[in-house]
């Protein structure tokens, strides 16, 4: 090891389901990120309660990049199911620790690794007592032995514990015994730290540890979001949860204690949306989150929704398909199926945050949006945005904020119409004037998914319906005006991009850093909304070869660039990454390289380029 | 033109009600249904019911699925707002929209189709959540729209039109209903006003689910000899077990009952309803043997009207939900926002 790997290498741990290897993890975490020093979590877990094998990778990176590395240094193997491939991850030179309370004489197999054993099993069996505690207590206890080895402050660990169950103080003091364990044991037998260790920095003040699904709902709390309804799904879920834990907390009237929200658990998603759709026709703030199964249950509704100009905001965690697909495993499959959800001429806003932060601006923009547009927002984030602890800068609120209602009318304008109707289009900008149920007999009017005269009225007289239609493509045009533009890095000033979106970002970042180094300066584009602004068409006709990277398979993104664009398919060449863990940096640099080179080159496993 | 619109003229001397409205005014448009269907029958109870209670027509809200059935409420209330959404679904919409503003009156109208096929899910969780609000099935056996299949309502033995017999069990939208826990549950007959009209009065100002299954029969597809939702089968087998009056708040109830007959049941905002037992038997306020009984009786070819169930509603939707009285929608925005330092306290476990 070089001092280069000071504060800059990557821990996976290895554990079983349900053994509170979770707290464990992100205690560690969070205590490097106390230290100051910028880190990465990523948790890849089963679908399942007990018993599946589980992991959970910290990398820690001095410059802050955001991505998975691609690279384990160290592997902390705790679940002997897994122990043949985990052995195998850890990269050469790096280390291996596992429990020695049984010999495994078959780990000590690879020459170029160093193999760390600690008894863990047999501290913990001296010290706890309960079965169901001395399991938990041994992935406490590995903590405590990476405290020792990589250098971290005890009173860190401490501070953290003690924020973490200030209600149950006795759980603090157990928890810091095993780590103490850990830590002496280490400290006495080992040789502590290892090379690879941290050092203190400043690099974190200012910043949160914070997942999509936490920042998401924060954001409808802070949009003002009044109904929100759901049908449990992974990994959406976590969204609603935290909408709730939030709201129980600070929307709770001190004096009544009545709940200013309804959260309503729906009987399926077809429902969930019915009600979004029925709350926000009424003049509600309101949303669901869901993933892909979800909204192909919800498809029938969003095309009632957006014919009959109806706002709803949709979170979108996208998880693996196709059908079930592997739920708790992370792609960016639904891009497609969001953008044209249900039958006839449809087209849905999209927007696509890449990082928790987004998540949270992007959640009280989408509202803002469905309710100025009249019209669904579907906001599309994925699992390693929606559940992993991202770094990410302090979120700001602007107390001057008031949510846009768009085009509304009161009782006291309807009454100065000669007569209301619901779809004139007033102003030439597609997006006509709605008024809410209760105000007064003259704003009534009829919502229909049927086919609607401008007046409201039901008809099948073509000029009338087209007329109705072709409205809607002039506040699809608006929209354009409207939605959030791209992120554009032209300062290569090369001929040859990258596009993407959503959680590829940090990695595309990261491979660009890298690819610069061996002199190859791209641009990049980072699309954030359909439909597609006017400078995402400037930046496809102003490259000669563009790389769009995205997760899944069948290139959605470049499709519906090719369909929404007038960008030459063949400028457009893929990089696809599927396989359900999150896309690394050494992918993208890879892809390029063997794509720039002559043909011969062999094409990156994995990798597919169109 | 596809849409006719109904002239609105009153004629100085038609009756007003409280609010200085005409019947013309609970009116909506003209209806497109065929000549006798008994939708239309059930529009004008619920036009007459609508001016009785004198509902402002803006606080009415009216919601519906896909049929012939969910069609009718664009031809009531004009002054109220409508949605008629997807097929199966207004139970939905009709719970997104109740949780915005819980002050407006909700009136669901749907089929026999809509609720008890494709819709039967979002029912049955609509009556789970005691749902403030009036549904209406129009129920004739058959899908009209589509022309003439059976529906799930079609009892066994009911011949189609086209002279095939169903064989299929009913569901039966009012034991459905009982067994869920609905607190309000009657069965009418669109060719009864008399009892209809107080029916859908004491359902609106029920405060929970209110169920009335209304047998309307479909004059082009389901009105011929050998089916069991015909207007002649229906008027020989029909039978009122219990009548209903609704006595809104307002009014003294009119003492021309004799004592033991009636029983006057309060309501939440201080209206009643008085139900005079028609079957000496037949008890609504006893959920258990009046199930029994609706059964027995149907087994028999024979259906028992009138308001069949009747409890005190407890546990409406915002109750269970502790929502504030004021509506979601109209909270402002203030007292929504815990603003940026709320924000900061938020994010303290996230440093």
């Amino acid at each position: 090891m070089t001092p280069s790997h000071i504060n800059d290498f990557t821990i996976k741990i290895a554990t079983v389901n349900g053994t509170g290897s979770a707290s464990a993890n992100t205690l560690l975490m969070k205590s490097i990120f106390r230290s100051g020093i910028p880190v990465v979590g990523k948790n890849y877990f089963p679908s399942n309660i007990q018993g599946l094998p589980t992991w959970y990778e910290i990398r820690v990176t001095r410059d802050a990049h955001v991505a998975r590395s691609g690279r384990i240094d160290i592997m902390v193997a705790m679940n002997a199911e897994t122990y043949a491939r985990d052995v195998k991850e850890v990269a050469p030179g790096g280390y291996l620790l596992f429990d020695s309370t049984w010999p495994r004489p078959a780990l000590l197999k690879r020459e170029d690794i160093t193999v760390l054993g600690v008894p863990l099993a047999r501290l913990c069996n001296e010290n706890f007592d309960g079965v169901r505690t001395r399991i938990l207590m041994k992935n406490v206890c590995y903590t405590g032995v990476l405290a020792a080895l990589l250098d971290l402050d005890l009173a860190r660990i401490r501070e953290l514990l003690a924020e973490t169950y200030a209600k149950k103080p006795k759980l603090i003091e157990s928890n810091m015994r095993a780590i103490q364990l850990g830590y002496d044991y280490a400290r006495a037998e080992l040789s502590c730290p290892l090379p690879l260790h941290v050092q203190k920095m400043e690099q974190t003040a200012g910043h949160l540890m914070i997942d999509g699904n936490t920042a998401a709902a924060l954001g409808c709390l802070f949009a003002g979001a009044t109904v929100a309804a759901w049908y449990p799904i992974t990994p959406s879920t976590s969204l609603m949860d935290a909408f709730k834990m939030f709201a129980d907390r600070m929307r709770v009237d001190r004096e009544t204690g009545r709940r200013n929200f309804a959260f309503i658990q729906a009987e399926d998603e077809l429902a969930s949306i019915g009600m979004v759709i029925g709350a926000m026709w009424n003049g509600a703030r309101a949303f669901t989150a869901t993933s892909g199964p979800g909204i192909s249950l919800m498809n029938e509704f969003l095309g009632l929704a957006y014919y009959a100009e109806v706002p709803a905001v949709v979170f979108d965690v996208q998880r693996v398909g196709p059908s079930t697909g592997m739920p708790t495993r992370t792609q960016q499959c639904d891009i497609m199926e969001c953008a044209y959800a249900s039958h006839g001429d449809t087209r849905h806003v999209c927007l696509y945050p890449a990082n928790p932060e987004e998540c949270f601006y992007m959640a009280v923009q989408a509202f803002d949006l469905a309710e100025r547009l009249q019209t669904p927002v579907m906001v599309l984030s994925d699992i390693d945005i929606g559940m992993n602890d991202w770094m990410c800068r302090e979120l700001k609120w602007d107390d001057a904020y008031r949510p846009d209602r768009g085009k509304m009318l009161g009782k006291e304008e309807v009454l100065k119409l000669e007569k209301f109707y619901r779809f004139v289009d007033k102003d030439g900008d597609g997006i006509t004037y709605r008024t809410l149920p209760g105000v007064h007999p003259k704003a009534a009017y009829f919502t229909r998914g049927s086919g609607h005269t401008q007046f409201g009225t039901y008809t099948e007289d073509s000029a009338e319906y087209q007329l109705v239609l072709d409205r809607l493509l002039k506040k699809w045009a608006t929209a354009k005006r409207l939605v959030p533009r791209a992120v554009i890095d032209a300062t290569a000033g090369s001929r040859i991009g990258i596009v993407s979106l959503g959680s590829c970002d940090g990695a595309i970042l990261e491979a660009i850093g890298a690819l610069k180094a061996q002199g190859i300066g791209l641009n990049y584009m980072r699309v954030r909304s359909f439909p597609f602004s006017e400078d995402v068409e400037k930046f496809l006709a102003a490259h000669e070869v563009l790389f769009v990277v995205e997760q899944n398979r069948d290139a959605q993104l470049r499709a519906l660039l090719t369909l929404e664009t007038a960008v030459e398919k063949s400028k457009l060449r893929s990089l696809l990454h599927y396989d359900g863990m999150p896309i690394s940096s050494g992918f993208i640099v890879e892809g390029v390289l063997s794509a720039l080179q002559p043909r011969d080159r062999a094409q990156p496993k994995g990798a597919a380029h169109g | 033109m596809t849409f006719l619109a109904k002239p609105k003229v009153a004629h100085p001397s038609l009756p007003k009600n409280s609010l200085g409205f005409t019947r013309r005014d609970y009116e909506g448009a003209l209806s497109t249904l065929c000549a006798g269907c008994g939708h239309d029958s059930i529009t004008a109870a619920i036009v007459e019911a609508s001016w009785g209670l004198a509902i402002e027509p803006q606080n009415m809200v009216k919601l519906s699925g896909i049929g012939c059935s969910s069609k009718t409420t664009a031809y009531f209330v004009s002054g109220g707002h409508g949605f008629n959404s997807v097929h199966g679904r207004m139970p939905s919409i009709a719970t997104g929209a109740n949780a915005a503003n819980r002050r407006l009156n909700y009136i669901g109208v749907s089929g026999d189709g809509d609720t008890l096929s494709i819709g039967l899910g979002q029912f049955c969780h609509a009556i789970r959540r005691n749902l403030n609000m009036l549904y209406i099935i129009e129920n004739n056996g058959v899908y009209g729209l589509t022309k003439g299949q059976f529906s799930a309502s079609a009892d066994i033995g009911t011949k189609a039109k086209k002279g095939e017999t169903n064989f299929q069990p009913p569901i039966d939208p009012v034991l459905l209903a009982m067994t869920l826990g609905a607190t309000f549950v009657a069965r009418s007959f669109s060719g009864d006003k008399q009892q209809l009209v107080p029916l859908i009065q004491a359902g609106i100002r029920h405060e929970g689910f209110a169920l009335i299954d209304v047998l309307s029969p479909c004059v082009t597809f389901n009105d011929h000899e050998g089916s069991t939702k015909s207007y002649a089968y229906t008027r020989e087998h029909y039978e009122p077990a219990v009548h209903a009056d609704f006595v809104p708040l307002e009014r003294e109830i009119i003492a021309d009952y004799k004592e033991g007959e009636t029983l006057p049941v309060l309501m939440h905002d201080g209206s009643r309803i008085v139900l005079r037992k028609l079957d000496g038997a037949y008890d609504p306020t006893n959920r258990a043997a009046a199930f029994a009984q609706i059964q027995e009786r149907m087994k028999a070819g024979e259906y028992l009207t009138g308001l069949l169930c009747l409890e005190p509603s407890q546990n409406e939707f915002h109750q269970v939900n502790a929502t504030p009285d004021v509506p979601l929608n109209s909270l402002p925005y203030e007292v929504l926002s815990p603003g940026s330092q709320g924000l900061q306290k938020a994010l303290a476990r996230y440093r």
